[in-house]
């Protein structure tokens, strides 16, 4: 082996492995105490007490539940096409950890610092739709489909104000880089300008993840289970672990967009002592407390609500606010060069 | 109309909702208790497990005038009794049925010495049949364990009887 070999391509090859390792790690392990989380926090609202049993406050639950679940037998329907229905939960899976790729946790610690970050990360949660359709279609089920064809159209009707959401950002950034979006001067007026953006960011990544009160593509009341009706065992544990890595993906894109990223809140220097890293986590995990928390307060909306709340709502105001974000920024001259 | 409008558009509801799952996370107390852990209050004249008691001077106070088996409205008890060597009259065979039993207290209620009660203990399931069907010695046991908080149970209702 060459010097340069080892040097150029197997150092910095390493490096990535353990990087990619870590990152998977934490978010696996976030995913599990995403789940402890939501219990402890939903019983807390409804005046209970979450789960107490094992190990001290029940610390020790996800790692049960998980254990259980593996146990579990896998069972393939006899009348599904089964090399979809074994794909469509990895390719969700798969989907969700790859977004992370992007995703910068502190200043110069991201794997891939690419120039269209925002674009790849949109490309790939519009992939995740794929994962659904494909898990509804080969199950084989009246309720799979619906919950399937439910989760195509709202995932597709809130992506598009999304990507006139994050038009905003890019129009006051002037990046496509998730780096330099964190780092760009965001004066007191453009944030004011940006704070509906981000209210309605919120909501439509709740719609986005299919999160109470846009949960319908899972409905248990009505179509039981939605497109993981036929799943079990650990099929469906990567359909749950999918569903809350995205769950903390969008609220990672979220903090990076609107939240300042690794930055100190509200620009306080006198905080910058504590590492980017924690402000980021703790950023990450407010967003994911407000999904906790609509989930604890808000009814499900009803499947016309969802399409008028998104196209009759969401994106001519969305689209009104591009204009006005450009048209502001044009007239003060204070477009980024 | 147009107030109606500005109020949905600004979240004031919802906003409002969110506010409420708020206060009650950080402000009202809990409601559920742990419960193996921790037990929810019992009253006094809780009908759980039954015990035979006894006197302070270790004689049991059963004199086997069965007035329990004659009230027992699911005919769960049964009773055998003849003389004992010192002349006093004395059950030779207390038998309770508790799948039988419906814990309506009435044993407890005819007894003309406080024999037979119903105690506070309610987590006695067994794993088969045949450990519920109770005996004399069952429920004199049950008697000693508990007799404390009987007592204070049967002092405590004094009053109201």
């Amino acid at each position: 082996m060459s010097p340069d070999f080892v040097n150029i391509y197997l150092m910095p090859g390493l490096f990535m492995l353990i990087h990619i390792g870590i990152l998977v790690g934490a978010v696996l392990g976030g995913v599990a105490y995403l789940t402890y989380a939501e219990r402890k926090v939903l019983g807390a609202m409804q005046r209970r007490q979450g789960p107490m049993t094992v190990g001290p406050f029940g610390l020790l639950q996800p790692i049960a539940d998980g254990l259980k679940l593996l146990s579990k037998e896998t069972i393939v329907p006899t009348q599904s096409n089964k090399p979809v229905f074994i794909i469509a939960p990895m390719l969700l899976f798969m989907l969700a950890l790859v977004s992370w790729v992007v995703i910068p946790v502190d200043a110069k610690l991201v794997l891939a610092d690419i120039n269209v970050g925002i674009l790849y990360l949109f490309a790939v949660s519009s992939m995740g739709v794929y994962g659904i359709i494909m898990a509804g279609w080969a199950s084989n089920s009246k309720y799979a489909f619906l919950g399937a064809m439910r989760s195509a159209s709202q995932m597709i009707s809130y992506e598009v104000s999304m990507g006139l959401i994050i038009v905003n950002v890019l129009l006051v950034t002037g990046s496509l880089n998730l780096s330099e979006i964190v780092t760009a001067d965001r004066p007191l007026w453009i944030q004011l300008l940006l704070f509906p953006m981000f209210i309605v960011f919120l909501i439509s990544i709740l719609a986005e993840t299919n999160r109470a009160p846009f949960d319908l593509p899972e409905g248990e009341s009505e179509i039981t289970g939605g497109f993981m009706v036929e799943y079990s065992s650990m099929s469906f544990a990567l359909f749950f672990l999918g569903e809350y890595a995205n769950m903390i993906l969008m609220s990672a894109i979220t903090t990076v967009l609107f939240l300042g990223g690794w930055l100190p809140p509200f620009g306080i220097e006198a905080l910058a002592f504590v590492p980017g890293i924690i402000w980021f986590v703790l950023k990450t995990c407010a967003v994911l407390f407000v999904f906790l928390w609509a989930r604890a307060t808000l009814p499900r909306y009803r499947y016309d609500q969802l399409m008028r709340l998104g196209w009759k709502v969401f994106l001519p105001f969305t689209l009104i606010w591009v204009v006005l974000v450009s048209g502001i920024l044009v007239y003060t001259e204070s477009l980024p060069k | 109309m147009f107030a109606q409008y500005a109020k949905s558009f600004l979240l004031y509801e919802i906003v409002k909702g969110f506010l409420l799952t708020l206060k009650y996370m950080f402000f009202m107390p809990r409601v559920t208790i742990n419960y193996p852990n921790e037990k929810g209050p019992i009253s006094p004249r809780f009908r759980g497990e039954h015990a035979l008691r006894r006197y302070p001077n270790g004689e049991e106070r059963c004199i086997a005038c069965k007035l329990c088996e004659a009230i027992c409205p699911a005919l769960a008890i049964t009773i055998e009794a003849e003389p004992r060597e010192d002349g006093s009259r004395r059950t030779t065979r207390y038998d309770i049925d508790m799948t039988k039993c419906i814990y309506c207290g009435l044993c407890a209620e005819a007894c003309p010495v406080d024999a037979i009660v119903e105690g506070p203990n309610f987590e006695f399931s067994t794993e088969t049949r045949e450990e519920l069907y109770y005996n004399k010695d069952k429920l004199l046991e049950n008697g000693d364990k508990w007799e404390a908080q009987i007592a204070a149970n049967l002092l405590a209702d004094a009053p109201y009887r």
